[in-house]
């Protein structure tokens, strides 16, 4: 049996919160773990009250969803918190953006709906926007339709173990190209899984197939995440919560 | 750099690093944007310092010495200060190739826009990090070559202290505390710049060199005799101080800083907010330069510290608050301070810690109230020596029966990791001192298991490589060999391994002996050194603190080559030892310890005789108090802290 410290054990979760949250500017620099402490600190400065695991090493519930890569600038990313104190989502939301660096915005907070299931469940699918700075529509457009014709599309990924081929077109659910101030814009809708395909990977699969090569370092966004349905839309994940409502519960503590 | 790339004075380079950040590792750590972190428009100040901490940013941003000048010079209305850290090798290729020169990481601009560069060295295996950031900045290395456009460069930290092989490269060292030193040189050079640079860069540097604390080598000279040792060391204007004294700032409840402590996005080597509780030791170990070069012994009182975690932890978010000292277990109020910050933050999930606690300061009660509210780690101890007699000659005297009882009482009441701290290679040294370690690690398994009940408990042992180190009474030693500390550490290793029941709950921690032999030539190494360090920064040398990226050979045949000339070598410097009246390359800057009674301590180290802390015992005459005008002060204040009001 593991040991345990004395007293009491710490007070249990009693209100799950879902957050969206954009990482922009400089800050797209920022790995997930670096974004990970950041919102750990933010959590303790806006005095979140936080349920925390037991043991001698307590961690703060957090649940991070998969997250965009170093380099990459979101408006949708996902995160889950427990509380120990039932609170205004908004309330949470407005004391976490202001606690975290100006550069990570924290855009909506909603409770978890009861029965809704997992977040995780209904996330598949990732958004990005891609500028190519110095290149043209003309440029661009061609090499997407090129990429879109082919049924494999065999590209090196560079992976914990060194580089590793693996085919990036399945994965590919859309992609198309328009034009921007000094850059073409990819638009590409991508399902996650394993491998993981990223925007660095459907850039490499362009090289590949039409070779295709941005004069400057491409910017990547991702703009929204969620399950794809059969239509082809990507379905906002925080939308059975909103549908199921709070849980009618005592009034929330203010943050 | 090409004129064209050439930016106005303060203007930001993120466009145009920007770019480059795609393409390397790690690229959060040169975006700046800090929490707390402070960004004042270029204009508005008259005097503008870049603070350089001479290694990668993940060490150099939680460097308290750096934080708490770039607040101290930003509270001023007319100065302003921006950090710039190491810059990694990937990048540093992308800046040359694009004309991108050396940047602050708070508003990008180019460190040579600057007026003053304040660089902090903690250890000397920084130096090639300057020489590369200076090149980076497109700043002349040498400071003869420097005109009155360039940045003035200061060197601060402990190695300031002998800064003689960095003396080409710099133009000015301050020795001791900076809180104060800081503000008189952005007066000197406030002043300077308002009457329209009199005199040029010559004329800066003279007034510089009559702020207190602060030392311009190029106004002394140093003459070398046939034998290779130093002749004389001259002054060559009036106007200068024949000797350098240290700063010490007293009364350090008046600076509280940080206030509101840098907290990165990157990952740091301390993850934590750290207090400073007090500053300078007296416990007097041989070895510890810090301890020597830091007196007398200041604390902050207990009122004082409570503030400053209460302030720094509301501004930060930590988790963990660190409170820091040479030897923090020894602080007079220690006790009621953990009790009641621990009070303080019952049911925060705020820990409290102590960088390692000496031996014979440390109690349970103590250690328990440090962790009341926070993860449990590991304690660390640091009995430095393996033996009784080798602990004698660095007076840091604890008996093994202490040790062994300490250590596994600490078992017994739940801690599971113990680390122990030792060095190898201290004067008088054996095998046998060295084996000692291995005894005392099994002992300590043996009765934890014993005392615990437990079989999971665990002791690292963490050795490094003695360093004989200017100001202290080792100055004078043979710092052994790489072959030696190599050898020791074999021995111990085996002998560790021997009975792999107890063996295998040790684990041993230790770097080979060969970067401590560079560390020691730049330590203890005069102006002929400076040759050596640019030689090996020329041929790729860099990072010297990283394993890889540190080159032993690189650096022996840099020092072999250019060293010959002058009848010296690399052993001259390291594993020599000095005569009682040898002219040491440091004599001439004054940490206020009498030279001779670091001799008579020398000496008393040889015989094995301790000396006791002037704090409960009457003073032993260092010389420290009386030259510098400072006197000890410590507590206990009768004060509490009181609780907080919760929020």
């Amino acid at each position: 049996m593991a040991r345990q410290p004395d007293g009491p054990p710490p007070p249990p979760t009693v209100q799950k919160l879902r957050i969206r949250y954009a990482k922009r500017g400089r800050l797209r620099f920022a790995s997930h773990r670096d974004l990970a402490r950041a919102l750990e600190r933010a959590l303790r400065r806006a005095q979140v009250p936080m349920a925390f695991s037991a043991g001698f090493s307590p961690h703060p519930k957090i649940s991070y969803l998969g997250a965009a890569p170093t380099g990459a600038a979101s408006e949708a990313e996902y995160v889950e918190i427990g509380l120990s104190v039932r609170c205004d989502p908004e309330a949470v939301r407005a004391a976490l953006d202001a606690a975290l660096p100006e550069d990570v915005a924290v855009l909506e907070c909603v409770e978890a709906g009861e029965g809704t299931g997992s977040l995780a469940d209904r996330i598949d699918t990732s958004v990005w926007r891609v500028e190519l700075p110095g290149m043209t529509l003309d440029e661009l457009a061609p090499a997407v339709e090129e990429l879109l014709a082919r049924d494999v599309v065999v590209v090196a990924k560079r992976t914990k173990n060194g580089l590793k081929d693996i085919d990036a077109r399945p994965s590919v659910v859309s992609a198309s190209a328009s034009a921007g101030a000094g850059c073409a814009i990819l638009h590409v809708v991508v399902r996650q899984g394993t491998p993981a395909v990223r925007p660095d990977d459907v850039l490499a699969a362009l090289a590949a197939v039409a070779d295709l090569h941005p004069p400057l370092p491409p910017r990547a966004v991702r703009e929204a995440q969620g399950r794809l349905d059969d239509t082809g839309t990507v379905a906002d994940p925080l939308d059975p919560d909103r549908t199921a409502g709070a849980p009618d519960q005592e009034a929330h503590a203010t943050v | 750099m090409t004129a064209e790339l050439r930016t106005t004075a303060g203007e930001s380079l993120y466009p145009r690093l920007e770019p480059l950040l795609a393409q390397i590792q790690k690229p959060i750590q040169y975006v700046g944007g800090e929490l707390n972190a402070q960004l004042k428009p270029w204009d508005a100040a008259a005097v503008h310092w870049a603070l350089m901490y001479p290694d990668a940013y993940e060490v150099g941003l939680p460097n308290q010495g750096l934080m708490i000048l770039y607040e101290v010079l930003n509270e001023r209305a007319d100065a302003l200060a921006e950090r710039t850290y190491a810059v990694w090798p990937d990048l540093a290729a992308l800046m040359r190739a694009n004309g991108v020169p050396q940047f602050t990481v708070d508003g990008h601009r180019s460190v040579a826009d600057f007026d003053v560069l304040g660089v902090s060295f903690a250890t000397e295996l920084g130096y090639t990090n300057l020489l590369e950031a200076l090149d980076l900045a497109g700043v002349p290395l040498h400071s003869v070559a420097r005109d009155e456009s360039h940045p003035v460069v200061v060197a601060g930290g402990h190695a300031a202290f002998n800064p003689e092989p960095v003396a080409d490269f710099v133009d000015c060292a301050v020795l001791g505390d900076g809180e104060q030193a800081v503000g008189d040189i952005t007066d000197v050079v406030k002043a300077w710049k308002a009457q329209g640079r009199p005199g040029g860069r010559e004329e800066l540097l003279a007034r510089l060199a009559r702020v207190d604390g602060v030392y311009v080598p190029r106004f002394y000279a140093v003459s070398y005799a046939d034998d290779g040792v130093i002749a004389s060391v001259s002054r060559t204007r009036d106007d200068v101080p024949a000797k350098v004294g240290k700063r010490t700032v007293m009364d350090l409840d008046e600076w509280p800083y940080p206030k509101t402590p840098l907290v990165p996005l990157a990952e740091s080597v301390h993850e934590r907010m750290s207090v400073e509780i007090f500053r300078g030791c007296t416990r007097g170990c041989r070895f510890c330069q810090a301890g020597m070069i830091t007196r007398p012994v200041r604390e902050r009182t207990i009122t004082g510290i409570g503030s400053m975690v209460e302030q720094g932890l509301k501004a930060t978010g930590y988790e963990e608050v660190g409170l820091l000292s040479l030897s923090s277990a020894d602080h007079s109020e220690i006790g009621q301070l953990a009790k009641e910050l621990a009070d303080r933050y019952e049911g925060t999930n705020t820990g409290l810690s102590l960088p390692s606690t000496r031996v014979d300061a440390f109690n349970v009660t103590l250690a328990n109230e440090l962790s009341r509210n926070g993860r449990r780690s590991g304690l660390t101890f640091a009995p430095e020596g393996g033996s009784e007699r080798i602990r004698r000659v660095i007076n840091k005297t604890v008996s093994k029966e202490d040790l062994v009882r300490t250590v596994t009482t600490a078992y017994a009441n739940g801690w599971t990791q113990v680390k122990l701290y030792f060095m190898c290679g201290l004067p008088t040294e054996t095998d046998e001192d060295v084996l000692e370690i291995a005894e005392l690690a099994v002992e300590v398994i043996r009765a934890g298991r014993e005392a615990s009940g437990r079989k999971d408990i665990r002791c690292t042992v963490s050795i490094g490589g003695f360093v004989p180190k200017p100001h202290t009474p080792f100055q004078w030693a043979a710092q052994a060999g790489a072959e030696t500390i190599d050898h020791r550490l074999r021995v111990l290793r085996a002998k560790i391994n021997e009975d792999r029941r107890i063996g295998r709950s040790i684990g041993l921690r230790y770097h080979d002996g060969k970067p401590g032999v560079i560390e020691g030539l730049l330590s203890r190494g005069d102006r002929r050194v400076g040759r050596v360090i640019e030689r090996v920064w020329r041929e790729g040398g860099r990072f010297d603190g990283w394993s890889e990226h540190f080159s032993y050979d690189r650096w022996v045949a840099a020092a072999t080559e250019e060293l010959a000339p002058f009848g010296v070598g690399l052993d001259w410097y390291t594993t020599r030892e000095r005569t009682e009246h040898e002219i040491l390359p440091w004599d001439h800057l004054d940490s206020g310890l009498d030279k001779e009674w670091l001799w008579d301590d020398w000496q008393d180290a040889l015989s094995e005789e301790e000396v006791a802390d002037c704090r409960w015992t009457p003073c032993y005459d260092c010389g420290v108090c009386p030259t510098m005008g400072t006197e000890i002060q410590i507590g206990p204040t009768g004060r509490s802290l009181l609780p907080i009001a919760p929020v």
